[in-house]
């Protein structure tokens, strides 16, 4: 069997869903973590060292590429497998349906989340990652205080909303999607899958709200 | 359980053939014993249908003991109706009462195809096993019981993926219409025994193929599947088939 043969079937395909999953799952413990840097409420200082660390230091900045890759090879594969699945359906549907009697809502709407997530990437690297990247070292010189951005951006009562609300589905996209991930690449034991299980609705739980909490603590001014 | 008769209402899909377009029609059936099977009442139903020279509703159904796999309705909102761990010929009408809408309709997914009225083509499933659910065994003398020794929770878990009647319930219930629970108690069934172990790799990378060409979808692990399956097949073995999968993908030339 070929490389390619290997992740072209159905199964293969959501073998590249799982890698690249926990590949974004443990993005997001990295992104959370410096995040958390503006709650040392020192007006941004350890924040601002730790966002240039990472923009001006090289393994981070080729560790960004590999990101990104995963990002984009995440949402292609996603779309396709979601359009062979509707395709598999067939056009007459069934007029009761199964519904939530015997699957959650959230793991039957992993491209419907995973799409909000997208729309919200786009807002989210516009409003942070191309004006600071821009303006780091090689293309619009001085460097930017990206903690004075966070201010200005979340003192907006919509974008606070709107990042909130993408929270909140990045919350149920992982839900299903971290325990999901390790029964894609094989872990079978009941006895871990318990256990994975529980910690994925701690993960999405911790993550998000600790994503979402970031918004509001600006607007509110827990922090200055 | 006391015993009672009813009147129902049922909405059952009505089709000519795989070529012409079908349609939802109302029956009433009367006086239905609460002690027959859902069969049983499709059968009342029929035969008064041919007594008034109407065409009979087409149902798949064989043994009815629920062991064969044959009958495959989707009753109201679920393959093989309300009931846990249960085919539609073990469903009996005390699960309804008088007065009940019942709607019917066929398994619906491209690569079960509807023949007529609530019967599909499972061939698919046929196709499947084909590529790959055998062992080899050298013809002989019978080989003496118990030389090969077998751990017996193995065992077990051979037997419970075995149970699989191949229905299609897990096909009909999932929204992707994966065949993945089928096809990984199929595989997980031999794989857990030393008699399965000389195309252990084989089996798996061909039974995958086919599937594909078959047309299924791919799994999400929603859990429908599990939720439906009349044999209450795992899906944890699923994620033993994706685990067969990922080693013989990385092993194989």
């Amino acid at each position: 069997m070929t490389w390619k043969q290997m992740f072209t079937s159905s199964v293969g395909k959501k073998l590249i869903m799982g890698f690249t999953g926990l590949f974004l799952i443990l993005f997001l413990i990295v992104h959370v973590s410096l995040n958390a840097f503006i709650w040392a409420n020192d007006g941004g200082v350890m924040f601002n060292q730790g966002a240039h660390f990472m923009g001006s230091t090289v393994v981070p900045r080729i560790l960004e590429i590999g990101l990104f890759l995963g990002i984009i090879l995440h949402i292609v594969q996603g779309y396709m497998l979601e359009s062979q699945n509707r395709k598999a359906r067939g056009k007459v549907k069934y007029a009761v349906s199964y519904g939530n009697k015997g699957s959650k809502w959230y793991s039957r709407s992993m491209a419907l989340l995973g799409t909000i997530i997208l729309l919200f990437l786009i807002v989210h690297i516009s409003h942070f990652w191309l004006p600071n990247r821009s303006h780091q070292g090689f293309l619009l010189g001085e460097e930017i205080n990206l903690y004075q951005t966070m201010k200005e951006v979340f003192s907006n009562i919509w974008v606070v909303l709107v990042y909130v609300l993408s929270c909140i589905s990045l919350g149920y996209h992982l839900a299903h999607g971290f325990q999901s991930a390790f029964r894609t690449l094989g872990v079978h034991n009941k006895k871990y899958n318990t256990m994975l299980t529980s910690i994925g609705y701690c993960f999405s739980i911790v993550i998000s709200l600790a994503f979402a909490l970031m918004p509001i603590s600006f607007y509110l001014g827990w922090i200055q | 359980m006391e015993h009672y008769n009813m009147n129902l209402n049922l909405k059952v899909w009505r089709q000519k053939n795989s070529k012409t377009k079908g349609e939802f029609k109302m029956y009433r059936v009367e006086n239905i014993s609460s002690e027959m099977s859902f069969l049983e009442m499709f059968d009342v139903l029929n035969e008064r249908l041919i007594e008034e020279g109407d065409d009979p509703i087409a149902f798949d159904h064989d043994c009815r003991e629920g062991i064969c796999g044959m009958c495959s309705m989707y009753i109201d909102g679920k393959p093989h109706g309300p009931w846990q761990g249960n085919t539609t010929c073990q469903l009996h009408m005390r699960a309804f009462k008088d007065g009940d809408t019942i709607v019917v309709e066929p398994w619906r997914a491209n690569s079960f195809p509807v023949i007529k009225d609530l019967v599909v083509d499972r061939t698919a499933f046929d196709r499947i096993i084909q590529a790959g659910g055998y062992i080899s065994v050298n013809t002989g003398n019978a080989v003496d019981g118990n030389a090969l020794p077998i751990n017996k929770n193995m065992a077990d878990a051979s037997f419970a993926a075995a149970m699989c009647i191949g229905c299609g319930a897990c096909v009909a219930a999932c929204k992707n219409s994966s065949a993945m629970l089928f096809l990984s108690a199929k595989v997980s069934h031999l794989a857990l025994l030393p008699q399965g172990e000389p195309e252990r790799k084989s089996r798996v990378l061909d039974m995958v193929a086919q599937m594909d060409k078959e047309g299924f979808g791919s799994c999400t692990n929603t859990g429908a599947c599990e939720a439906t399956c009349p044999k209450e097949i795992s899906i944890s073995y699923i994620a033993k088939l994706n685990n067969e999968y990922l080693c013989a993908g990385l092993t194989t030339e």
